[in-house]
């Protein structure tokens, strides 16, 4: 106990504290710009680290990973689009509130949200690390098939107006991620001999096509302002703020847990937490048709959900020594620069900069909660403010640099337009940008699932028990027809009801 | 309250202009690597940055340009500057295996990059969890031998230096099930949550894992220094020395001068007491294939690689 006592105090010392405010702060910053992802803020920031002692260096780069994560709320609700992958469904009803003249109470639920989330992933981190970490190795191949089925049947959920215009939109999503040379067999798919797609479609340029160009087109093409002005420009709305949070605690509590969970399974990462967080809110909110169009329990699902993938990817890295996210990864190879062994024993036996570290990571949160709050204000009332004139160049500036910097490629440029101009049409035609993204995302994970759980079943002999007989598989798939099948079975039986009433 | 408004307006000012100082650090050579943060080219010339800086005065800019395996970077080598202001990163077996797989639509040749040194290469290895009831190398062999294609075994990727080495095993008669995830990480978990029996990794699985693995055997010419009880394959028979080598490729237009400087300076790091430590503590081998060795071992590489290509019929 007193080891803890002195590993929070030494989390407290000076140079940590102002690391973190300076870290997250930066952090927020590159978040918020389109293209410029939590990754590369961490990467870019290593070498500054080796300078520092271990715990020191782990708590920067844990405040910029936080802030960032945090930031890509901001353009997603500004915007509409996500400032990292991880905000995707924050654009929902994000943006749709800040359209209605909402912009200033979304900005500072993002960041209340963002603050729970945080909170609620580091407190697991603290600690339910070593079981936690366990529970992730029980995820196999199978299971992230059927991880990323359960996703994709979110679709019907998601979407907005069509199902079947979402369905064919999510198949579109489907084809594109098949673009590339393929991780299992190493063929080369749908390339068609252009040299630049053997690397596949780079999700986030598609993501700021889809979702930043065709609001820039309507921005030029219609007249009236970018966002309704909300009717107290002087507050932070945050008594409103503070109301809707409680109201709301179910689904901010819940959206923790999913975004912890999915956290510490690597390779899933925030999108998806994101994505599932808001889906099961949509599905069992009495607001229902409400989503979409500016609900603030989409936007405490969504945003809780992705910042707590921060402390539940942190479980599989310090734990075992797989990065549970790709920020995670170059974290792990800072720590190996830093001399520090990851793995079972680091808790045991380096625990003091372990808990330096995650004491340092709550610290970090707390203080995103009013430096947030007090930068979105000023973030938002530059968007307010700025003539549109000068609005949509930089938009595109910033579309531009983001989607170049992922690659240093100017083909990525490129792309980015390619789908913006997609994305409009299809627009025009009743498609969402969302099933298409959820399909790019979820099909090479589903794709490496399915084809991997078949190589290992047919060297076992054992095909069918390895995809149907595995009991986390079967909770997934029987969460997967409950979710299919209950809205049609609860009609059914409601209508009998009914009927024997008469 | 407006001092405290002032106050934060300054900050937020003063780290924007921290971030664009680090995005646009005066830059005295470029060094791209051509995958994502966090792999293990990364770490390593993150290892080779600081000793550049101290050794020479030069700053070492890391930048990625990841996608297709490396292709997307290596196809646009010849198009950048020769002065040496710039290297790439370049990866065995990836350069040879590609554009072998792939053929034309792989982007470029091998012949294409002009390599100049490669500093260290990680060991393939076989490894299993920590439960496993395979003890020894022998014991794995035994069990593959009497159900062949039964034993499945993890690794990173198609047509990579993992998947390479089961073909090698395979060659040797151990037939096992490879089955290839995308990276190691992902690899590693399918071992340690024992989705597979086993895994044919690299050498720095053992060290980034610790006690939750067991290295059976590696395919190092001697044993590591870090584990000094895991025999290599050729103490046990099997004639494999493999693994993923990194070193660098300069433009092909590059003077003979420039490929001479920046070989000799990467050999110089190598030669560093502290820098091998480091490496030989994360798994890492370092080996000293500077300017002058360079044409005689890619030779031989391509060599090996060609005849594993003709097993997997990539090549008549």
């Amino acid at each position: 106990m007193t080891s803890l006592l002195a590993d929070f105090l030494s989390a407290l010392s000076l140079i940590n504290v102002s690391l973190a405010f300076v870290g997250v702060m930066a952090g927020i910053i590159i978040g918020a710009l389109p293209g410029l992802s939590a990754t590369m803020a961490v990467a870019v920031l290593v070498p500054f680290t080796f300078s520092l002692n271990p715990s020191s260096a782990l708590i920067v780069l844990g405040a910029i990973y936080t802030g960032a994560i945090f930031g890509g709320s901001w353009s997603a609700i500004l915007i509409n689009t996500p400032g990292t992958p991880s905000a995707v469904a924050t654009t929902f009803d994000g943006y749709a509130m800040a359209k209605k003249g909402d912009g200033d109470l979304a900005m500072s639920i993002s960041c209340m949200s963002s603050f729970v989330g945080g909170m609620v992933g580091v407190i697991c981190l603290a600690l339910f690390a070593p079981p936690l970490a366990s529970i992730s190795l029980a995820f196999g191949p199978t299971e992230y098939f059927w991880l990323a089925m359960l996703g994709l049947t979110l679709i019907s959920t998601l979407a907005e107006g069509d199902n079947i215009k979402s369905l064919i939109g999510a198949c579109l999503g489907l084809l594109l991620s098949m673009i590339g040379v393929s991780v299992v067999g190493g063929d080369m798919r749908l390339t068609g001999n252009i040299g630049f797609l053997n690397s596949g479609i780079e999700i986030v340029s598609a993501m700021i096509g889809l979702f930043c160009i065709p609001v820039i087109l309507d921005l030029t093409s219609l007249k009236g302002k970018h966002l309704n002005e909300s009717e107290t420009p002087k507050s932070l709305r945050l008594v409103e703020c503070f109301s809707i949070m409680t109201k709301n605690k179910f689904a901010a509590v819940r959206g923790s847990l999913i975004g912890t969970f999915i956290g510490i399974l690597p390779g899933a990462g925030g999108s998806i937490a994101s994505i599932v967080s808001y889906g099961e809110a949509k599905r069992t909110s009495k607001n229902k048709d409400n989503f979409g169009k500016g609900e603030p329990e989409g936007l405490v699902a969504s945003e809780t959900a992705n910042n707590a993938t921060v402390g539940g990817g942190f479980i599989p890295t310090l734990c075992l020594g797989i990065p549970g996210t790709p920020p995670d990864a170059v974290i792990l190879g800072a720590l190996l620069i830093q001399g520090i062994k990851t793995g079972n024993t680091l808790f045991t036996q380096q625990s003091d900069i372990v808990y330096t570290f995650i004491f340092g990571l709550a610290l970090a949160t707390l203080i995103m909660l009013p430096l947030g709050l007090l930068m979105g204000r000023y973030a938002y009332k530059f968007i307010i403010k700025v003539p549109k004139e000068v609005l949509i160049p930089s938009i595109i500036f910033l579309t531009i640099i983001g989607s170049y910097s992922i690659e240093n490629s100017i083909l990525n440029v490129y792309f980015m337009f390619f789908f913006g101009l997609i994305g409009w049409i299809l627009n025009r035609a009743g498609f969402k940008a969302s099933p298409i993204v959820l399909g790019l995302v979820l099909g090479g994970i589903a794709e490496q699932g399915f084809v991997q759980a078949y190589i290992i079943g047919n060297a076992q002999e054992a095909i069918f028990t390895n995809y149907f007989g595995r009991p986390i598989s079967i909770s997934i798939i029987s969460m997967i027809l409950v979710g299919l099948f209950y809205p049609t079975l609860k009609e059914k039986f409601f209508k009998k009801k009914v009927l024997i009433n008469d | 309250m407006i001092k405290l408004k002032s106050i934060i307006k300054k900050l937020i000012v003063s780290s924007v202009i921290l971030v664009m100082g680090i995005a646009s650090a005066n830059a005295q050579v470029n060094n791209i690597i051509p995958f994502g943060p966090g792999g293990e080219s990364d770490v390593t010339a993150r290892l080779q940055q600081k000793y550049y800086k101290e050794m020479f005065n030069e700053d070492m800019v890391i930048q990625y340009k990841p996608g297709g395996g490396g292709a997307v970077a290596w196809q646009s080598l010849n198009s950048e500057k020769n002065d040496g202001s710039l290297i790439m990163g370049a990866n065995l077996p990836h350069i040879i295996m590609q554009p072998i797989a792939n053929k034309a639509k792989a982007g470029y040749k091998t012949s294409d990059l002009n390599v100049f040194t490669f500093f260290h290469y990680t060991p393939d290895a076989i490894l299993v969890e920590a439960s496993s009831p395979h003890k020894t190398f022998k014991d794995l062999a035994a069990f593959a031998k009497k159900n062949p294609g039964k034993l499945t075994l993890s690794g990173s990727g198609t047509y990579s230096a993992n998947h390479l080495l089961t073909i090698q095993l395979e060659k040797a008669g151990i037939k096992a099930t490879y089955v290839p995830f995308k990276g190691t990480g992902a690899a590693v978990q399918a071992l340690l949550g024992k989705q597979v029996e086993g895994s044919a990794g690299y050498s720095t699985v053992a060290s980034k894992q610790g006690t939750q693995v067991r290295m059976l055997a590696v395919a190092s010419e001697k044993r590591l220094p870090a584990f000094p009880d895991v025999p290599t394959f050729k103490e046990l028979g099997y004639n494999i020395v493999s693994g993923a080598y990194r070193g660098y490729a300069l433009p092909k237009s590059a003077s003979l001068a420039t490929k001479k400087k920046l070989s000799d300076r990467l050999m110089k790091i190598n030669a560093d007491k502290n820098f091998v430590k480091t490496m030989e503590a994360g798994g890492y081998v370092v080996v000293n294939i500077g300017h002058d060795q360079i044409d005689k071992f890619m030779a031989e590489q391509i060599k090996i690689n060609e005849s594993i290509a003709k097993t997997l019929g990539l090549i008549k």
